[in-house]
């Protein structure tokens, strides 16, 4: 019956235009049929050839799904129907470990994407998820040698057992939310991170992520660890082709920063408009250790997704630098959660959101400090940007303070851009849509200037890209 | 050919209330003007009308650039044709550091919507690096400077030297200074006519509106006119600014019948 589908990849629309990028030709080697059920899971977990106990985690978190009921805050979610999905597409037999076993079509994607420049400038280890199995992942062996492991979470469940059995979950178990139950029950691929004690990981870890196949759900799952002391910054980055039909991307991210650890995340998205981009991301920091979460969103029909950090002790830190950028029929209800749960905690949310074309972009906050967590601060500044008089920006911050001895500033700005900026710049030569580029990309250069060079250029092409032709 | 700017009968209103009111004025390449009036009488507006400001609607009358009516061209199609205004109070831009807000803005100006750059069409960052180093360094300016965000926090002097390097930079053929002593200690008005006076030259010619002579003292103007309820009162030479500074406007307000 599941078989039934494998053919339909060639009917898919190779051949439409993607605004930014490209679809290549690629045939899964196998395609669930649509919907998600026990069935579908068991047979996922048999081609995975998975233990038994992941098996049981998905089939737990597939009963927790099917209780949940729709989510009815944040945005519409009215179109998206889970039946209509398929929940595993592979693309290859198995988890490609040198560039030369990579398939030539596939590395033809991988060239345009471009990791072997990635990997040159890098020498890091390259993980890329190509539709919903990761078909490359070449780990160098600086990595190896330090004790670094950086594999796709699929292999690590195999090989790594007894640390992803610990900490699978534990930050974000399946009952948090509907869309975290879904993922836990249908996930595959994502990146399973662990850097030992003391470690310091000098470049980034990349991975690409690729939906690219029709009504093909993406939910990675990734986990990383930073032990004791230890220091890694991982970076995703997405493009994905357009499609008629919604798609639907739901990933979940778990990161334990031990004490003193140091972890920064960063992703730059930029979806389709037609894809649900419904992501949870969770970081536990303890005592001394750091976590910063740098997140831009482009594109997609709705993102929802609240990066957060628990500060687990004291002297924790939790960073979170966002932005979003929605133009017409998107809605970007992004923002971020800090949880002061010890004393001397602290933390700081740096949001950004620019509207334009009819676009909604919304700030959804959390502070909470918990009863008895002394001498906590948090800082949080949220600045809109509206393009024109179609465009929308809301913020809903929740505050929760348990504890006195506090120090929590909240500020929030939303402007236009102004005559006064439009005229100073065109009266030096620049076009009325130089100018307003200008202007978005100064906007968001507090959160370009923490990205990698490579992403901060990508960034600002993308941002020239979305406000073309924007003003007549 | 020698540039020149002609302002013919020209009447600007700024929400609805006529501020410049028939004014007529012609600047040439080389020239230097000084335009000398109380607080309100439309100088910056003249200024903003001129460089296109959507604010301030032109309700009649010419301005000729190059042959040119410009009065229906955009902002940076003035600029490309040569045309710069130092502002009286300059925007901030944040996030857009100086060089890069430069290099569109020099590119832009010099291609004047052809050729003549770079792939990108931006000139050569090597290129632009070089100049911008020499102008600055010509101006006195500090090499940190480029790495600002443009406007951003400036002090007072500060903005004004930045409008003095940007026109360094773009090198037009007719410059209005809107006021780009005032706010400066009497140092920095120093280094202010000290730089203005070392752009000047065949190639430039500039309207300077100020209230004070001692930025004249750097740059001494061949023309000083007085502008009075929208319009050109008097006009004539170095004179006319020893007048106000020993008598003010009265004599000029009583002459022509105007109120405070
Ligand atoms: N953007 C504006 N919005 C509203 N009114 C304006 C604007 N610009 C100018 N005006 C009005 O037009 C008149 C002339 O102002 P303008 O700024 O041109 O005077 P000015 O001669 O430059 O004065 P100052 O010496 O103080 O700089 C004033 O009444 C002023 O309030
Ligand atoms: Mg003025």
């Amino acid at each position: 019956m599941a078989n039934s589908e494998t053919n339909t990849i060639e009917e898919l629309g190779v051949s439409k235009e993607y605004q930014y990028g490209f679809h290549d030709d690629i045939k899964p080697t196998f395609k669930s049929r649509k919907g998600l059920d026990e069935e579908v899971i068991n047979q996922m977990s048999d081609i995975k050839g998975e233990p038994d106990w992941m098996r049981q985690y998905r089939l737990d978190a597939y009963k927790i799904f099917k209780q949940k009921p729709m989510t009815k805050w944040g945005g519409d979610l009215s179109q998206l129907d889970f039946d209509d999905i398929y929940y595993y597409v592979k693309a290859s037999d198995r988890s490609e470990r040198s560039w030369d076993d990579v398939p030539d079509d596939i590395k033809k994607t991988f060239d345009r994407l471009g990791i072997p420049e990635a990997e040159r400038k890098f020498l890091a280890g390259v993980g890329a998820q190509y539709d919903s199995e990761v078909v490359y992942h070449n780990i160098v062996e600086e990595l190896d040698k330090i004790g670094v492991v950086f594999l796709d979470t699929d292999t690590a469940v195999k090989e790594y057992p007894d640390l992803v059995k610990k900490y699978f979950g534990s930050i974000i178990p399946s009952a948090d939310n509907q869309f975290a139950a879904l993922n836990s029950a249908a996930w595959s691929g994502g990146s399973f991170v662990y850097v030992p004690p003391g470690v310091k990981v000098e470049y980034p870890l990349q991975a690409y992520f690729r939906i690219n196949s029709e009504n093909m759900g993406q939910f990675e799952r990734t986990l990383i660890i930073a032990d004791e002391g230890s220091q890694v910054h991982y970076v995703e980055g997405c493009t994905a082709p357009t499609y008629s039909s919604e798609s639907l991307h739901s990933a979940v991210v778990e990161i334990v920063c031990m004490k003193g650890s140091r972890v920064r995340y960063t992703t730059i998205q930029n979806w389709a408009n037609n894809v649900y981009n419904l992501v949870t991301k969770r970081a536990f920091a303890y005592e001394d250790a750091q976590m910063e979460w740098v997140d831009g969103n482009l594109g997609s029909k709705l993102t929802m997704k609240y990066p957060s950090v628990y500060m687990m002790e004291p002297g924790a830190r939790g960073d979170i630098l966002s932005i979003a950028f929605a133009s017409k029929g998107q809605h970007q209800d992004a923002g971020a959660k800090v949880y002061h749960c010890a004393p001397h905690t602290t933390s700081q949310i740096t949001s950004k959101s620019i509207s334009k074309d009819g676009g909604r972009s919304s700030y959804r906050g959390w502070v909470d400090v918990a009863k008895g967590a002394k001498g906590c601060k948090s800082h949080v500044v949220c600045d809109a940007l509206i393009l024109d008089k179609d465009s929308r920006s809301d913020t809903y911050p929740v505050i929760e303070i348990g504890e006195n001895d506090t120090n929590i500033e909240h500020e929030a700005r939303v402007s236009k851009i102004g005559e006064e900026q439009l005229f100073y710049l065109m009266s030096r030569g620049l076009s009325e849509e130089e100018a307003s580029t200008m202007i978005v990309n100064g906007f968001i250069e507090p959160l370009v200037k923490e990205l990698p060079m490579e992403y901060a250029v990508e960034m600002n092409r993308l941002i020239q890209l979305q406000m073309e032709g924007s003003v007549g | 050919m020698n540039s020149e700017i002609i302002i013919k009968d020209l009447h600007i209103s700024v929400q609805e209330k006529p501020i410049i009111k028939g004014l007529n004025l012609t600047v040439k390449q080389g020239e230097i003007h000084a335009l000398m009036g109380p607080n309100g009488s439309g100088k910056s507006t003249l200024a903003n009308g001129l460089m296109g400001h959507p604010l301030y609607d032109i309700d009649s009358g010419e301005v000729i650039f190059n042959g040119v009516d410009i009065l229906e061209l955009e902002p940076n199609e003035r600029a490309k044709l040569g045309l710069f205004l130092a502002f009286q109070y300059p925007t901030a831009i944040p996030g857009v550091s100086m060089a890069n807000f430069l290099r569109l803005a020099v590119s832009a100006v010099r291609a004047k919507g052809g050729n003549g750059s770079g792939d990108d069409g931006l000139i050569p960052m090597r290129e632009f690096r070089r100049e911008l180093r020499a102008k600055m360094k010509q101006l006195g300016i500090d090499d940190s400077f480029a790495r600002r965000y443009l406007n951003d926090g400036f002090s007072g002097g500060e903005k004004k030297r930045a409008e003095i390097l940007q026109l360094a930079m773009l090198e037009p053929q007719i410059a209005i200074l809107d006021e780009t002593d005032s706010g400066l200690d009497i140092d920095a008005i120093r280094v202010v006519g000290e730089s203005v006076s070392q752009l000047i030259g065949p190639e430039l010619g500039v309207l300077i509106i100020t209230h004070y002579p001692r930025l004249l003292d750097y740059i001494r103007p061949q023309f000083v006119h007085i502008l009075l309820d929208g319009q050109i009162v008097e006009s004539g030479g170095w004179e006319l600014t020893q007048m106000l500074e020993a008598e003010g406007y009265d004599p000029i307000r009583k002459k022509y019948d105007i109120e405070e």
